[in-house]
């Protein structure tokens, strides 16, 4: 990973640029990060159908030549990981020698994730959900996490905790979109709900901007201008059934990891106590809770415990989480803002730098399928 | 327009089955007041939401059986931020879903009636109510669940 760069984050709509500038400008900012000629890119990838398409962006950029365009299928922002290992597998497998990673979004020119307009008729999964009121992300997930909570006795202060860690490390931030806003618990517990488990606080923000990230192959990654973080593993997928409709996962009340994680530690060669932080995909801060479980950081019985705020704070908590604010405090730019900050994090040059820093793991999208992860490395990691 | 008989109000998307016509049965059941969930002739496995194939034993075009619309609460919601301009000033609501042990513990997804601020018990049972919208275009009905 030699290039990481991003747009300015706005607000949902405010972007005074249409979503394909955007994509434009993240990639030329990883490409000024790495020191790397933008035509020298051959290969382009993304998810959850983002509109700024490989072709497009390769004849205005005047890149050489194209030889990858991946999209990862479905999964929304369950793919920000897996579009890397896309990548990566391109590179890998010898189809191109320079890709790059990236999400644009400008919600103002297409709509909102968190609003169904406009919609007459629906049929297949939809059909048996929004006739009833469940219609957008808060609606479709608080049920798996009530469900989860129900289980494994997990308290809302264990929520809790999640937002006030991002939050925290946004305060620190000057990129993220909450910054200078800060939260406390009192102000979470008083926030409205949106979908009981979730207040207000426990769901995702909705952005504008767009994030890139660089890579080539190992034996090149040193020839750029930072010192370059490796990608040791990545993972994705679901376990059985995972999509089967109208809630019918046979596994229900989890973040999808269930088959992924272990994937992901086998290819890396690490185990959870290796890993020194973790960007963990916020779409809601239940699915962080499942997904950190699932990735054996605690056991879900334990996780009133080990989800306390200062566990999870920068520079030296038990495991610190979300160290850009991520998907509630930095930007939602449907996880991919994750990915930089995991890069950053292994650099040494996050606003939220962690002691533990030669390991860092992503993890996208909890709760859909398929979902994604990534674990990163130094160096001496290798 | 949405009489008394509706949970929610109207304006909400209106299920119609796929172009190709994989949920038909299931919509015109509805329509009858008959709730109808796929079973495998072959290996006797319940499946919904439907699919052209058996998950289990990939036998094609299993059989639409009439199930009892009764059950037991596997999780719920109270719903407070309207997603849908319908919703904007209708206040809480609550979805949920409902476990069915007598088809094979498929679940369905719906409200429950009665307060939107009653307290939700995961493992209640409930029993189905037809909730029938013959002004709409096109006409539909949902299964609505309600304390037994």
């Amino acid at each position: 990973m030699i290039g990481i760069g991003e747009t300015e984050y706005y607000r949902h709509g405010a972007s005074p640029d249409p979503e394909f500038k955007l994509a434009l400008k993240a990639i030329l900012a990883a490409c000024e990060d790495a020191g790397l000629d933008p035509r020298e890119i051959d290969g382009f990838a993304s998810y959850s159908d983002d509109r700024s398409e490989a072709s497009r962006l390769a004849a205005a950029l005047g890149t050489h030549r194209l030889r990858s365009a991946t999209m990862q299928w479905g999964g929304g922002g369950g793919g920000c990981c897996a579009a890397v290992a896309n990548a990566a597998a391109a590179i890998v497998a010898g189809l191109a020698d320079c890709v790059v990673v990236f999400r644009s979004l400008a919600q103002g020119q297409y709509g909102r994730f968190g609003q169904a307009a406009g919609i007459h008729t629906v049929s297949g999964e939809r059909s048996y959900l929004m006739p009833y009121g469940v219609l957008a992300p808060p609606q479709r997930f608080a049920m798996r996490v009530q469900r989860y909570m129900h289980e494994h006795g997990v308290r809302q202060e264990a929520l809790r905790a999640i937002a006030l860690a991002s939050y925290h490390h946004a305060q620190a931030n000057p990129r993220a979109v909450m910054y200078g806003k800060p939260l406390d618990a009192g102000k979470y517990d008083a926030s409205r709900w949106i979908a009981e488990p979730f207040h207000l606080y426990d769901c995702c923000m909705e952005n504008d901007g767009a994030a890139a990230l660089l890579l080539v192959s190992a034996e090149r990654a040193s020839d750029f201008r930072h010192k370059p973080v490796y990608l040791l593993g990545a993972a994705f997928g679901s376990g059985h059934r995972a999509a089967a409709t109208a809630h019918n996962a046979p596994l229900y009340a989890t973040a999808s990891f269930d088959t992924v994680a272990p994937d992901l530690y086998r290819m890396a060669g690490v185990g959870p106590s290796d890993v020194g932080v973790v960007q963990a995909y916020e779409n809601f801060t239940g699915g962080v809770v499942m997904a950190l479980a699932e990735h054996g950081f605690f056991k879900p019985e334990e996780a009133n415990d080990f989800l306390t705020f200062e566990n999870l704070i920068a520079p030296s908590g038990r495991l610190p989480l979300n160290t850009s604010g991520g998907n509630l405090a930095e930007c939602y730019m449907h996880g991919f803002e994750l990915v930089l900050e995991a890069v950053r994090q292994v650099r040494e040059t996050s606003t939220n730098q962690v002691r533990r820093n030669d390991i860092a793991m992503v993890i996208g999208g909890p709760m859909v399928t398929p979902a994604s992860n990534l674990i990163l490395g130094s160096e001496a990691t290798l | 327009m949405s009489g008394p008989a509706h949970y929610l109000p109207a304006g909400l998307p209106i299920p119609v089955s796929e172009p190709d016509g994989l949920s038909a049965p299931y919509w015109a059941g509805l329509r009858e007041g008959r709730l109808l969930v796929q079973r495998c002739d072959r290996c006797t496995s319940w499946q919904f939401g439907p699919e052209w194939i058996c998950h289990h034993c990939h036998a094609f075009d299993l059989t639409w059986t009439e199930v009892e619309p009764a059950g037991r609460i596997f999780s719920w919601e109270r719903v407070w931020h309207p997603s849908h301009a319908a919703l904007k000033q209708h206040g809480p609501y609550v979805a949920v879903v409902v476990e069915l042990p007598q088809a094979g513990s498929v679940r369905m997804v719906g409200n429950l009636l009665g307060d939107p601020q009653q307290t939700v018990v995961i493992g209640a049972e409930v029993e189905g109510v037809f909730e029938h919208h013959p002004e709409a275009d096109p006409a539909f009905s949902l299964l609505q669940w309600r304390p037994r």
